[in-house]
């Protein structure tokens, strides 16, 4: 199978780095962003020789984006094999996915997982020993990423997006249910009710778009859990992580946030702390252990933090808290754990060599006074740069919801013009199955027995 | 009795084994078709009707196939429609009330007149299998009958036990003995089976019911028909259906006998069907609704028996009775049997090939409910592809499989053997992801030609068919070529209220506009002409029309089609080790495991496997 569509993604990783590469790759690659690209000698991009360099500026009709530079790299001798655009542009989020944006807008989608590094290896550009590590790559964007993109994001957002997927399921459904139902004694819905809904629907995705093209919805950071017994210190933890990082924070080009104290950037890498205002809150802690609720807490992050007090350890309180750590390294083998052990400067020296026995890799720190904070950090950014975190998922994630919404408004407005012209349903079904998918894009699947399962559920079929 | 060896043994002669035993020896296999009653050759144990949303289509697809199905059909329906007919083209639905007798007598003949088919009367209890290869059946008395492949299609009859209120009884069908030995050998075997319920309503007499009190529903005015072939044609007369209403009053009747009810106490624990459900379960399930439609179906031309479609029930029989009493126009009916529910065995069908072979079984085939469908439509259409198969294998020849896009044949198929079935499984146009290309109108253009290739459909269908193919396609040219003037198409626009031209236009675009139909283009000079000239029949123009007013959406559905092909395109070798691809998802890798898809495509669609598992199949396939 060779693929023939052209796609985009960043290439380094997102955060506030000082330059980020957006690789461009497929037939198409070059024409696309020719005219998307002003350069400063007034050069044509699909004129260029290969493995040139040239600086200009990304143009948005009449709006200057960014000054960049775009290597032109010719198929075969690319990469993926394929025609390659790299533009080199600033490091900022908000211009980086202006730039996607911009691109999807123009005909590129977005790439999957690993989809460069396959599509190389489909071109014959990799050894096959190179193919273990795609498929590595390839998998490790699996289910769990739908999961964790609704989760990136803001409050309401995620709640719209499900009940929008709801309510074309039900006008897919109504209009399956006229076709396929038709000799059934059921009431079918009117046209009007069809255009109100459908009228509705466009609204609230443009709405949506609009979201997500100011950056409004995802919300920024590798998110990280601080877990632990209550008044073990997270929030003091917290401030200290936070103390003279806020000011960083609020500088981000272009980025419009509701809060921001729980967001922090470390070497460049976004890091967002989560449900952080249960934390600080004891009282909302429940008191015993409550594994079920760290666990909650757990599957929305990246990486964990569990935090202990070392001044409340008695050895019947190690075997439990060593039992409970055993637990999450047992359902989440795969996320980065940190053990940090609290109130260090209070403890004995022999207390601490017996912690560091007993719980392999501890992290000491004293919140309060400041000691381990830095060396945490450097290990935070060190699963970044080891590879253990992919930390460009937010900006995958909001350019390519934004690409799905943007396909599935495409064909709704087929749909909602078949409702004028008096079209039969089932060739209005064709634009709504085409929808849906591209919200499964989001979502996670659906299939033609979603619909039938719907139908059945709501109305009483069948002699 | 039997000395030589057949190439095909067919196991039952419902819908699907009748198909089956038709297509192997019009193939020219030497087949046996055995059945426990001779006397009772394709009948229709429900509702005396084929056709339908979607069922429609597959009948048609039969027919172009050269199956048998269509033209029985015609021969012995009275009453025609197309249903679905003010939607577009890919929802008209051809259906038919039957005579059941004639349906029967029909296929009986057609299949004696079958070169190089045999029948034989007694109960398979048995198969002889040797080295994992199907060698010929056991029967009841002892005979060992030898053959290369063996068709199963036992419909209902696989241990099956009827209910009626808290009564049950084994039985294949009303008034018929189960069948026992198979299941259990089969299971013995390796195969996993299960069991499903279905049910159906009460026969009554025709002449203790008051028409005066019910709706009338007649034909078709203007009646089609199945079949491609001139040599049936469409009803001159027909027969008149009728419609009733439940009520509240009978629902509370009904409502009294529920604690006898099979289906509630917990008798009946296997699944039904969700879109047949019994009159039972609907007032149970949709309380707020206070009448359900009734369907009064006259079971022949010349018989009293009436078959009551919507009051399908497994409740006693007294309930039946002063039930249905209620129903107005039944106050004095008088019963010929009461409905019941029956339960019976399947073989979850994840267990087929492509091919319905089975998986475990070399040479051993099933068809129709033994699969876990319902209806005489689905059951047909797996018994021809089956029946097609055993004689190609026998043969050595390539196998035949339709593909999603090519006819609903190939959805069903597809289906059963990639998702199986929780249920028992009908039709429904929304299962095609392509249903704009899998029309009633063109089951000829995309099956007849390999039907004729594979020897089963006749010269003269694949005639018939490139006539119409050529005649609609010159037609659709002098459409997209030929003008015409403001004055003379501007009137007929403006009757339909569609805007005028100012200046000359081709046809093709006026044509396309949504509400100009056939009729209306007719009113030009130059299009009657040329109809007159080229002497277009009413399927020519039909598929013109069709060709004309939907092109965009015909090329859409292509265009995506195609697509998937590319994943189809992608095969999976047989012996593919799935479990060291530590990459798939543990619930992928179980699932590719058990079903073994043929290509890329057939494994997107399985549950549990995900985009990124097909691209992680990707790179290994490519290696």
């Amino acid at each position: 199978m060779i693929p023939n569509d052209t796609i985009v993604a960043l290439a380094t990783p997102s955060g506030a780095g000082a330059i980020s590469v957006i690789r461009v790759s497929g037939k198409e690659a070059i024409s696309i962003c020719e005219p998307l690209f002003k350069s400063i000698r007034n050069k044509k991009l699909t004129k260029q020789k290969s493995h040139t360099i040239h600086l200009g500026h990304i143009v948005d009709e009449n709006r200057y984006l960014d000054e960049v530079l775009v290597s032109v790299f010719k198929g075969p001798h690319s990469y993926t094999g394929e025609n390659t655009i790299e533009i080199s542009c600033h490091g900022s989020v908000y211009i980086q996915q202006q730039i996607i944006q911009l691109l999807l807008r123009n005909g590129c989608r977005n790439a999957n997982a690993g989809e460069f590094t396959l599509r190389a290896f489909l071109n014959g550009k990799l050894d096959l020993s190179q193919a273990e590590a795609v498929a590595d790559l390839i998998a490790s964007d699996s289910e769990a990423s739908h999961q964790l993109a609704m989760q990136q994001m803001r409050g309401g957002f995620s709640n719209e997006i499900k009940n929008l997927r709801e309510e074309l399921l039900n006008f897919a459904s109504l209009i399956e249910l006229e076709l396929d139902f038709a000799e059934e004694d059921v009431e079918f819905a009117d046209r009007t009710q069809f255009k109100t809904l459908v009228e509705r629907i466009q609204f609230v995705l443009k709405r949506l778009i609009d979201s997500f093209a100011v950056g409004n919805v995802i919300k920024n950071g590798i998110p990280v859990a601080i877990v632990g017994e209550p008044n073990v210190g997270k929030s003091t933890l917290l401030n200290a992580l936070l103390n003279e990082e806020r000011a960083i924070v609020s500088d981000i080009a272009g980025t419009t946030r509701d809060t921001i104290e729980d967001e922090l950037i470390i070497d460049g890498i976004g890091f967002r702390f989560i449900d952080t205002a249960g934390i600080r809150d004891t009282k909302d802690v429940v008191e015993s252990i409550g594994i079920q609720k760290t666990f909650e807490k757990i599957e929305q992050a990246q990486v964990v933090i569990y935090l202990i007090d070392s001044l409340q350890l008695t050895d019947e309180h190690l075997t439990l808290l060593k039992t409970e750590i055993g637990k999450i390294k047992n359902k989440y083998p795969q996320k980065p754990l940190i053990i940090v052990a609290n109130k260090i400067d209070k403890l004995a020296s022999s207390h601490i060599e017996q912690l560091q026995a007993e719980i392999e890799n501890i992290h000491l720190l004293s919140a309060k006074e400041n000691i381990g904070v830095d060396s945490l950090k450097e290990k935070l950014v060190s699963f970044v740069n080891t590879g253990a975190l992919r930390n460009n998922e937010t900006i995958i994630t909001n350019t390519r919801h934004y690409d799905a919404l943007l396909k599935a408004l495409e064909e709704i407005d087929k749909v909602h013009y078949g409702l004028e012209a008096g079209l039969s349903g089932d060739l209005m079904a064709i634009d709504i199955r085409q929808a849906l998918f591209h919200f499964g894009e989001i979502t996670g699947e659906i299939t033609t027995d979603d619909l039938l399962g719907n139908i059945f559920a709501n109305f009483c079929i069948g002699k | 009795m039997f000395t030589t060896e057949y190439d095909v043994i067919v196991v039952g002669a419902g819908h699907a084994g009748s198909e089956a035993a038709a297509a192997a020896a019009n193939m020219g296999s030497k087949t046996l078709l055995i059945t426990m009653n001779l006397q009772n050759i394709a009948q229709m144990s429900c509702n005396p009707a084929m056709g339908g949303i979607a069922k429609g289509q597959i009948v048609r697809e039969i027919d172009a196939l050269g199956g048998y199905s269509g033209i029985v059909t015609d021969n012995s329906a009275i009453q025609f429609k197309m249903l679905n007919k003010s939607k577009g083209p890919a929802m008209w639905s051809p259906r038919a009330q039957s005579d059941r007798m004639r349906f029967a007598e029909e296929w009986r003949l057609m299949l004696e007149r079958t070169e190089s088919l045999d029948f034989y009367q007694e109960m398979v209890r048995g198969l002889i299998i040797e080295g994992g290869k199907i060698k010929g059946v056991k029967t009841s008395l002892g005979l060992e009958i030898r053959s290369k492949t063996v068709v199963l299609t036992n419909g209902t009859f696989l241990n099956g036990l009827i209910h009626i209120g808290d009564k049950n009884f084994g039985g294949g069908r009303a008034g018929e003995k189960a069948a026992t030995g198979i299941t259990e050998e089969l299971v013995a075997l390796g195969f996993e089976s299960g069991r499903m319920k279905t049910g159906t309503p009460p026969r009554v007499d025709g002449r203790s019911l008051d028409y005066s009190k019910m709706i009338i529903q007649p034909g078709d005015e203007h009646p089609d028909k199945f079949s491609y072939l001139k040599a049936t044609k469409p009803l001159k007369e027909q027969r008149a259906c009728h419609m009733t209403y439940t009520s509240p009053e009978v629902h509370d009747l009904l409502r009294e006998g529920f604690d006898r009810s099979p289906m509630f106490n917990g008798r009946i624990k296997s699944i039904g069907p969700r879109y047949c459900p019994s009159i039972e379960d609907k007032i149970n399930r949709f309380a707020d609704k206070d009448r359900h439609q009734l369907f009064v179906e006259p079971e022949g031309w010349n018989t009293v028996e009436v078959y009551v479609n919507g009051f399908s029930t497994s409740l006693p029989e007294d309930v039946q009775f002063k039930a249905l009493k209620s129903v107005a126009g039944f106050e004095n009916v008088k019963f010929f049997r009461p409905g019941y529910a029956i339960e019976y065995d399947y073989f979850p069908p994840t267990q087929l090939k492509h091919t319905l072979e089975t998986k475990i079984v070399d040479g051993l085939f099933f068809a129709g409910q033994i699969n876990g469908t319902t209806g005489y439509e689905e059951a047909a259409s797996q018994g021809l592809m089956a029946g097609i198969n055993a004689a190609l294998k026998v043969q050595e020849r390539d196998e035949f499989i339709l593909k999603r896009n090519e006819a609903y044949i190939g959805v069903l198929i597809d289906d059963l053997i990639t998702k199986g079935t929780e249920e028992p499984y009908r039709m429904f146009t929304s299962r095609a992801e392509y249903r704009t290309l899998l029309r009633q109108d063109n089951a000829d253009f995309r099956l007849t030609p390999v039907g004729y290739e594979l020897g089963l459909a006749s010269e003269e269908r694949l005639r018939a068919m490139e006539d119409k193919k050529q005649k609609s396609e010159a037609f659709i040219q002098f459409f997209r070529e030929t003008s015409v003037k403001p004055e003379e198409i501007n009137p007929i626009l403006e009757e339909k209220k569609s805007s005028t031209v100012k200046q000359q236009d081709k046809m093709f675009k006026i044509f396309a506009r949504p509400n100009i139909s056939m009729d209306d283009m007719r009113k030009v000079a130059s299009v009657s002409e040329y109809i007159s000239e080229h002497d277009l029949n009413k399927d020519v123009l039909e598929q013109t029309e069709v060709q004309v007013k939907y092109a965009g959406y015909i090329n859409k559905e292509k265009s995506n089609a195609d697509k998937l092909n590319n994943l189809e395109r992608v095969k999976i070798p047989a012996d593919f080790e799935y479990d060291g691809l530590t990459n798939l998802s543990m619930e992928a890798r179980q699932k590719l495991s058990k079903i073994r898809p043929v290509n890329l495509s057939q494994a997107s669609r399985i549950s549990g496997v995900s985009p990124s598992d097909i691209s992680v199949m990707l790179v290994y396939l490519n290696r």
